[in-house]
């Protein structure tokens, strides 16, 4: 008992020890850089997209400012890493935000993990724009949290009409990753506007991402004796899942969502994975001006790597927050965001932009193949 | 000695809350690593009367401080509409008290409904059965719809302070330091140091296992719900396996039931990956390799010291 007050003490030093950090005053004086933060998950089981998406934002930072920078002002991109872990992002951006004093925020791919970054940036009125994050809820934060990509209803929508039109499947199997909101979602929007179509879902299926084995749904699957199969889960799951559809003999199409992207999905399922679609962003062997240079730059940038739709809305992401503070004239947080509300036709790597009034991005959605290893180029499907 | 422990709990209570009403002049970065220090502080010193003083290796804590969060922050959401304008500071304290402690509670519950049956079990079999209720409460969470499933729970008020951070974990230490140290709480340290010896002296092993097993739940659903008010946000990968973990690693790394080592272990790993944010991406590597060193120059735990291990 003697040594107690040991121990209460040590509370309370913790505490004084946590606050030494003052808030240091100063203005924002005009030869200073722009301070932007930006949070992305470098490491850990997303990092795939992390690091994409963080390269194109490095990417627009760096040719932004050897064209000088905006307001005659430079740039300075703060990024952090959130180790693609919950409870990080909310720790991570109020660094940014209060520590480093950035003037807006770009990040995360990860729909969860934008959402718990959020309310801080709402909170302290400071613009968050997010590359990536697709589920509805993201914006419905507050009036400063703004994407620049279109939302899961969208490519739900564009899946099942290509499904219907294109594939011209009549019977679809869903299979769902029940662990992510993000395959909830394509999948309750995929279903509505398949049946809509006049087309029948033959089977729900549900697995958890990071399982291994698929075999006992797969073998559902096959048995209900589909045209094809929707599959919206990330690249490792889906990967697998080609893998074990092949052996179980189930010959039809596999499609999917944004979340197929990754390199990983060629190099672990190898051929399982060959001619299945799904659809993204951005494919980078579209014949846009605007999308060649990008590509040329990236692969100049970082040693012959070609871009994915990760990295095209990174780039876009700060390509059109650099837009609004020069429409601004200012980078005043609220001004900011009013000019970034007000972003229209914006022509960026990943498509004609315009950010509606739930601050959601209208743009158009792109489909691909897998051919011979590689994620080729099939159609522009526009809202 | 009673006095004297409860003159400074009073104290630690008191300089939580003066160093609180002026906390809205420091950086919020700082202050909300400071929170954070706090919840920690919670988890571990609660973790370490199951694990340590009593002996039974549990890896379901973050599943009780999820029940504890999500009921907390599920109550703070129903009551908020309600409140015509913006309440007072008292009342929307009274609300946030009200709501933790009923986190807290039900956190009790699961642990009593965990604990009955499974306490009877030893060493790695119990491990591994609490490991699985903590799995069964994040795919529960996961699925539930009413608390926003796989996508969380957003919107919760900001209503943790430090005052509340720190305060609490003064209650925290005060409670569990005076039990361990009461003639019941002797019964622990028997549990833990011989389970037949002790039920040989007449202790109830499997009643002394429930009991820590309870509190210990009490408090971690406390730092839940004082977790899911400092966040903002919920979402069932918070409160996965790897939150357990890190969890045990403080109090293993404190030293098995020393709660000063324990909380310094509390805030040094918490403090440790903030000040580590310069190397990037080495953060985490050099995080690992100083706690492996750690283990290796100290496998009885950081600081052992103040009382020796009782018996």
């Amino acid at each position: 008992m003697k040594h107690w007050h040991g121990w209460i003490s040590l509370i309370v030093l913790a505490g004084v020890a946590g606050l030494t950090g003052c808030k240091p005053s100063g203005g924002s004086d005009a030869d200073n850089p722009i301070k932007i933060g930006e949070y992305a998950s470098l490491s850990g089981k997303e990092a795939n997209f992390g690091i994409s998406s963080h390269e194109g934002t490095l990417l627009a930072m760096e040719s932004l400012n050897n064209a000088g920078g905006v307001l005659g002002r430079k740039f300075q991109l703060i990024t952090e890493d959130d180790l693609s872990k919950a409870g990080e992002p909310a720790t991570v951006v109020n660094k940014l935000v209060s520590k480093d004093n950035v003037v807006a925020v770009l990040g995360e791919v990860a729909s969860s993990r934008s959402l718990e970054a959020a309310p801080i940036c709402q909170q302290n009125q400071i613009p968050m724009i997010s590359p990536s994050s697709t589920n509805p809820k993201v914006t419905e934060t507050g009036d400063y949290i703004f994407r620049v990509c279109f939302i899961d209803p969208f490519q739900g929508t564009v899946m099942a009409n290509f499904s219907y039109n294109t594939l011209k499947a009549r019977k679809v199997a869903v299979f769902t990753d029940v662990k992510s909101d993000y395959s909830k979602g394509l999948a309750k929007y995929f279903k509505e506007s398949f049946v809509k179509l006049g087309g029948q879902i033959t089977a729900e299926l549900d697995f958890n991402g990071g399982d291994k084995d698929f075999k006992a749904q797969l073998t559902a699957i096959k048995a209900s004796n589909p045209d094809a199969v929707f599959v919206p889960g990330y690249y490792t799951d889906v990967a697998l899942i080609c893998i074990q559809a092949k052996q179980l003999g189930i010959n039809v199409p596999l499609t999917g969502g944004d979340g197929w992207e990754g390199e990983d999905l060629v190099k672990i399922g190898q051929d399982a994975v060959e001619g299945n679609y799904f659809s993204t962003h951005y494919a980078p062997d579209v014949a846009t001006t605007n999308s060649q240079k990008f590509v040329a730059d990236y692969q100049k940038r970082f040693n012959g790597k070609t871009p994915d739709a990760m990295a095209a809305l990174g780039y876009d992401s700060a390509m059109i927050l650099a837009d609004a503070i020069k429409r601004a004239g200012t980078t005043d947080g609220p001004k900011v965001r009013a000019a970034l509300a007000a972003t229209k036709n914006f022509d960026g790597v990943t498509g004609i932009t315009t950010i509606n009034e739930q601050r959601d991005a209208t743009k158009p959605a792109v489909i691909l193949q897998v051919t011979k290893g590689k994620f080729k180029y099939l159609e522009t499907v526009n809202p | 000695m009673h006095t004297r422990a409860k003159r400074f709990l009073i104290l630690a209570i008191l300089v939580a809350a003066g160093v609180s009403a002026v906390s809205a002049y420091f950086n919020r970065y700082y202050l909300g690593v400071a929170i954070d220090v706090g919840i920690n502080i919670i988890l571990a010193v609660s973790l370490n009367l199951i694990n340590g003083h009593t002996g039974q290796f549990s890896l379901g804590h973050a599943g009780f401080m999820a029940v504890g969060g999500y009921t907390a922050a599920a109550i703070t959401l129903a009551i908020t509409p309600h409140l015509s304008g913006s309440p007072s500071v008292v009342l929307s304290g009274l609300l946030f008290a009200g709501s933790l402690l009923a986190g807290g509670l039900l956190a009790a519950i699961a642990g009593l409904a965990v604990g009955i049956p499974t306490l009877r079990l030893r060493g790695d079999y119990l491990a591994i059965v609490t490991l699985g209720f903590g799995e069964i409460i994040r795919v529960v969470l996961q699925n539930m719809e009413c608390v926003g499933a796989a996508s969380g729970l957003s919107g919760i008020p900001e209503r943790t302070t430090l005052f509340w951070s720190f305060g609490l974990a003064a209650v925290t230490v005060y409670v569990i330091g005076c039990l361990v140290n009461s003639t019941y709480g002797r019964g622990f340290i028997a549990v833990h140091d011989d389970e037949v010896a002790a039920s040989a002296s007449g202790i109830n092993p499997t009643r002394y296992k429930v009991t820590a097993f309870v509190i210990g739940a009490f408090f971690a659903g406390l730092a839940g719900g004082l977790f899911a008010h400092h966040k903002l946000f919920l979402s069932p990968t918070n409160f996965d396996f790897m939150k357990s973990i890190d969890i045990v690693v403080m109090v293993i790394l404190g030293g098995m039931g020393r709660t000063g080592g324990v909380i310094v272990a509390a805030i040094i790993l918490t403090l440790l990956p903030e000040f580590l944010r310069p190397f990037a991406e080495y953060r985490m590597i050099i995080y690992a390799l100083l706690i492996i060193l750690l283990m290796i120059a100290r496998p009885q735990g950081l600081f052992s010291f103040g009382r020796t291990k009782a018996a």
